[in-house]
């Protein structure tokens, strides 16, 4: 058997963090002000994952990474432009809807369905990545929901770093309260690894990374099934965007050690 | 096909900023997404470590520092650097680049210029070789530029180029080079080494350039006329990069003034060589090159200016907006609050005229980018397209495409035409034919290439001021959101490398008479008035009556002469061919903003992203243009009109003519017959003396098309004022980010 892994992270877009965001009501439930409209980006914490699993597919042989993304297709399509220039994978992806409001049961099901249909991909050597939280929404229970429904059972859910040891263990540190990490190890794969920010750049593009991957992604993305995913059955009683958290400053000649105690200083408060 | 109607409820409005899927639309590369990378790359490297570079102050020094080293990195993992280089060298792009190349420029002079210009300098170094080397040379140094490729262990070797010297074909000390090449060894059947003595002045990427194409004259009699020649770092002789050129713009690309004496062989010439009884005889001479490479490399130029002004419209809108936050008579919700600045008309309007700008210039630029895409493939193949028709080299070749510039005027009118209207066997016919199709194209490129780079560089640095100034004191500092007054400083050299105004300004007032493009630009008349009618709201009629009012004066001004007698238009009276291609230039901007409207509303509707945006977009876009037409119908008329009247003398006072009245005598006419003072009338006081504010009035026999074609344009302004109130009220209510997304 194979040592590499097969690792499939779940992720989509989320609007441009830097964006005014204004929750308003649609006839469909809440939703964005000009959603479609604004910018977007990947998931910063299912980049963080996307990253990760690039770096483990590159140093495991026989590896392989799938992007597993439930979105607008014409949204993915313009979100691959940059995401695919920054490490190898193939798409799979799914037409539907990418905002904050769906259902987390529903977008469970449609990404777990898209998982098992993957050609090719060994289940015994499954990893399952993806975010610990949303940009978009912090359910923070998607990917939980995922593993459940593709049988796996040894799940860790605020991921920092992740070690393939010499017989083949993984070993995982989880991010815990007070800045201390929770370490476990589990045999190996399957497993499910909800990242928080690991410890990876985000890695610079490369047109020739993004060249070889988009011979498959344009593909894909043609080929995307529509998801039936919704809000269906969920009332919001609010909405609101947690405007205390962001408030943005822009700085600069400021050493790092000033920013640091600005932070620390922000925390204890 | 919808139409915008001339009543277009201003609903919806403008919700965002537009986006890449906006942008790809417009600028025609929504199906090319190696190119939609390369814009992602781009931005990723101008917005990350350029954007750093320049909020911590690199560019206070003249230096090439080791920080600004750092940006060669970017540039070759981004991408940027291997834009130029054909797949079989290395590159990722296939075809021609020009288009890429200009997309890679606008988006790194959206954060600065000096770091578009460092990462183009090098694409140009190599261009000659491009164009025009031989196969040897193209292998050679392409291979040398591009990236290292798997199992590979090399570094990458960056090119400079060294020209300084006026182009040819410009009218100014023409074929004048510094430079001198003359023969050093020379063995029988062995190849001639060359001494070259050059000094270059400005030279960017000079400090670290492995290889530079340099151009020199003969310095010998046995080597004909001029050339370009490849210099190595490591030949035998003097490769002094010379000291750090003192800029006070575009300090992150690295330009200095260079001594080379260097001795090499003759394989170096590009474009190789013969030798004929004696003499080496180069196969293209400097100017062919260089009219080859910068009449492509212009119009990436043209667009690093559009970029600056499209970057402006939203650090300023963020300030006007939150101009009054924080003081003391701040009430949060209050309009004070909510739009600061943007409660004054004044403010948005000059808003309005910026971003109106920035889209013409962009949509000029990429045009322009786009039709020497599809040049590119011709150009290359010049020499044996003329052959393959009978076209003979030299003179002689101007009297051979007499008659095939019949041909392609017949083929731009049948184009023109509706498909079932037109001799369709006929147009099958001409369009096949390389040579037809060729001459067409070339006589567009030879226009939009100066075009662009005049107007978008030199109009683009009049607007970048007015940004700097809706800033106020903050657009003076180092601080300013968006580095605004470095990109208007930046600006300038813009308008001046690579040919400055008066180099573009002269070769367009020869390209713009050709026939092929007049009657290019009769078509696009009356296509503009054919988009009137189904969208009167975006200028395209005023336009039209700006086109119809230039034309008509450019005809006139062919074959008019002056008071004393003198013909006007010659090439030495820059007073009259130069304001009529500057005018040209507005409207052949405000011409291809609306022509991307009308792409952006009709392919738009079939990208689902879009649809719930659209029609805020078009609505925008379309005031947008109308403003630009507006503005483009007021330079045109004001120059014209300059031109007509300005070179007849003034007229005497005369007591003999037919329309003489004394001031009285007026009073009581006016009475009956109110306006009859505004006509052209001379009048006199009661004593018969020529009052001081009043004639002797001209007359304007003979003018009548002139003047009606001034006063059609004049009502043809309607409403533009109404569009840009639209486009004011649009800014104060557009979402923008919360910052920037690059340290400004």
């Amino acid at each position: 058997m194979s040592a590499g892994f097969h690792i499939a992270v779940c992720g989509s877009l989320v609007p441009d963090p830097l964006q005014t965001l204004e929750p308003v009501d649609t006839p469909a439930g809440p939703g964005l002000k000009s959603e479609m409209m604004l910018p977007a980006v990947l998931d910063p914490w299912a980049a963080h994952a996307l990253y990760e699993a690039a770096h483990l597919a590159k140093n495991t042989g026989d590896s392989k990474v799938w992007l597993v993304s439930l979105g607008p297709k014409a949204r993915l399509q313009q979100l691959m432009m940059n995401i695919a220039q920054k490490v190898p994978f193939e798409l799979v992806a799914l037409d539907g809807p990418a905002g904050g409001f769906s259902d987390a049961y529903e977008v469970a099901a449609a990404l777990a369905g898209a998982v098992e249909k993957i050609d090719g991909l060994d289940r015994p050597r499954l990893l399952l990545f993806g975010g610990r939280s949303s940009a978009s929404r912090d359910a923070g229970v998607t990917l939980q929901m995922v593993g459940e429904r593709l049988g796996i059972t040894d799940q860790f859910l605020a991921v920092d770093k992740l070690t393939v040891q010499d017989d083949g263990s993984l070993r995982v540190l989880e991010r815990v309260e007070g800045g201390v990490y929770q370490a476990s190890v589990c045999e190996g794969p399957p497993a499910v690894l909800a990242w928080s920010t690991g410890e990876l750049p985000e890695p610079p593009n490369n047109p020739q990374v993004g060249m070889q991957n988009m011979r498959a992604i344009m593909p894909a993305l043609q080929q995307a099934q529509p998801a039936a995913v919704s809000a269906a059955g969920i009332t919001y009683r609010n909405v609101e965007v947690p405007r205390q958290r962001r408030d943005t400053k822009i700085v600069k000649d400021v050493p790092a050690e000033e920013i640091a105690r600005e932070i620390v200083e922000w925390l204890r408060s | 096909m919808s139409a915008v109607k001339p009543d277009t409820a201003r609903t919806p409005q403008l919700a965002t900023l537009p986006g890449d899927d906006v942008r790809q639309i417009m600028w025609r590369f929504a199906d090319r997404y190696d190119l939609q990378m390369l814009v992602q790359s781009s931005r990723a490297v101008a917005r990350g470590p350029v954007a750093r570079l320049v909020a911590d102050g690199a560019r206070n020094t003249h230096e090439w520092t080791e920080e600004k080293a750092t940006l060669l990195e970017a540039y070759d993992a981004a991408g940027i650097t291997s834009v130029f280089i054909d797949p079989e060298y290395g590159g990722f792009i296939e075809g021609p680049k020009n288009l890429a190349m200009g997309l890679a420029a606008f988006e790194l002079a959206w954060v600065d210029g000096g770091a578009a210009t460092g990462a183009m300098a090098g694409h140009l170094g190599l261009s000659p070789i491009h164009e025009k080397g031989t196969a040897d040379q193209k292998a050679e140094y392409m291979r040398r530029f591009a990236p290292a490729q798997p199992g590979e262990d090399r570094t990458i070797e960056r090119s400079a180029f060294a020209l300084t010297e006026p182009i040819p074909y410009v009218g100014v000390d023409t074929g004048v080079l510094g430079g001198k090449v003359s023969v050093k060894e020379w063995k029988k059947g062995e190849e001639p080494i060359l001494h070259v003595e050059k000094r270059g002045r400005f030279i960017t990427n000079m400090a670290f350039a492995n290889f530079v194409s340099a151009a020199v004259d003969s310095g010998d009699e046995r080597i004909e006329g001029s050339c370009m020649i490849i210099l190595e770092a490591n030949d035998p002789g003097i490769y002094d990069r010379g000291t750090p050129t003192k800029k006070l713009v575009h300090q992150l690309s690295a330009t200095s003034d260079p001594v080379f004496s260097l001795d090499v062989p003759a394989s170096r010439i590009i474009g190789g060589y013969t030798v004929k009884d004696g003499v080496i005889i180069p196969n293209y001479n400097h100017g062919e090159i260089i009219d080859s490479v910068f009449r492509r490399t212009r119009v990436t130029v043209g667009l690093m200016t559009a970029a600056k002004l499209l970057s402006a419209v939203e650090p300023v809108i963020r300030y006007q907006r939150g101009r009054f936050r924080g003081g003391d008579s701040d009430h949060p919700g209050s309009p004070r609050h909510e739009l600061g600045l943007q409660q004054k008309e004044d403010a948005l309007h000059r808003l309005v005229d910026i971003w109106a700008t920035g889209e013409a210039s962009a949509s000029l630029g990429f045009a322009a980018a786009r039709l020497f895409d599809e040049l590119d493939p011709m150009d290359h193949r010049r020499d044996e397209i003329f052959k393959a028709h009978g076209i003979p080299e030299g003179r002689k070749a101007i009297r051979a495409l007499t008659e095939w510039t019949d041909r392609a005027l017949e083929y731009v009118r049948l184009a023109a035409r509706p498909e079932e209207e037109r001799d369709g066997a006929r147009f099958q016919e001409l369009e096949a034919n390389e040579l037809i199709q060729y001459l067409v194209k070339d006589a567009l490129a030879n226009v939009l290439c100066p075009a662009a780079k005049l107007w978008n560089t030199g109009h683009g640095a009049n607007m970048m001021r007015e940004a700097v100034s809706l800033m106020g004191g903050y657009g003076v500092t180092e601080d300013c959101p968006g580095f605004l007054p470095q990109k208007w400083m930046d600006a300038q050299l813009e308008a001046t490398y690579e040919g400055p105004e008066a180099v573009q300004r002269r070769q367009l007032s020869v390209t713009m008479t050709s026939p092929i493009f007049l009657a290019r630009f009769e078509e696009w008349l009356k296509e503009l008035r054919a988009i009137a009618g189904l969208r009167p709201g975006s200028g395209a009629c005023t336009l039209a009556s700006a086109m119809d009012l230039w034309l008509w004066t450019l005809r006139h001004l062919l074959g008019a002469r002056d008071a004393d007698g003198a013909p006007l238009y010659k090439g030495h009276r820059q007073g009259v061919t130069f304001p009529m291609a500057d005018a040209l230039c507005w409207l052949l901007a405000s011409r291809y903003q609306i022509m991307d409207l009308i792409e952006l509303e009709t392919v738009g509707a079939d990208n689902p992203s879009l649809a719930e945006a659209l029609p805020g977009f078009v609505n925008f876009f379309t005031d947008l243009s109308h403003v630009q037409a507006a503005a483009a119908g007021g330079e045109v008329a004001r120059i014209c009109s300059s031109l007509v009247f300005g070179y007849n003398r003034h007229p005497s006072w005369t007591t003999e003519s037919d329309r003489a009245y004394s001031a009285r005598e007026l009073t009581v006419l006016e009475n009956v017959m109110p306006g009859l003072c505004s006509c052209a009338t001379d009048a006199f006081d009661e004593d018969g003396d020529a009052p001081l504010k009043r004639g002797p009035c001209v007359r304007f026999d003979g003018y009548e098309p002139f003047t009606l074609r001034r006063a059609k344009l004049d009502g043809c302004l309607s409403g533009s004022r109404l569009a840009k109130d639209a486009a004011a009220q649009a800014l104060t209510e557009v979402v923008v980010p919360e910052a920037l997304d690059y340290p400004g």
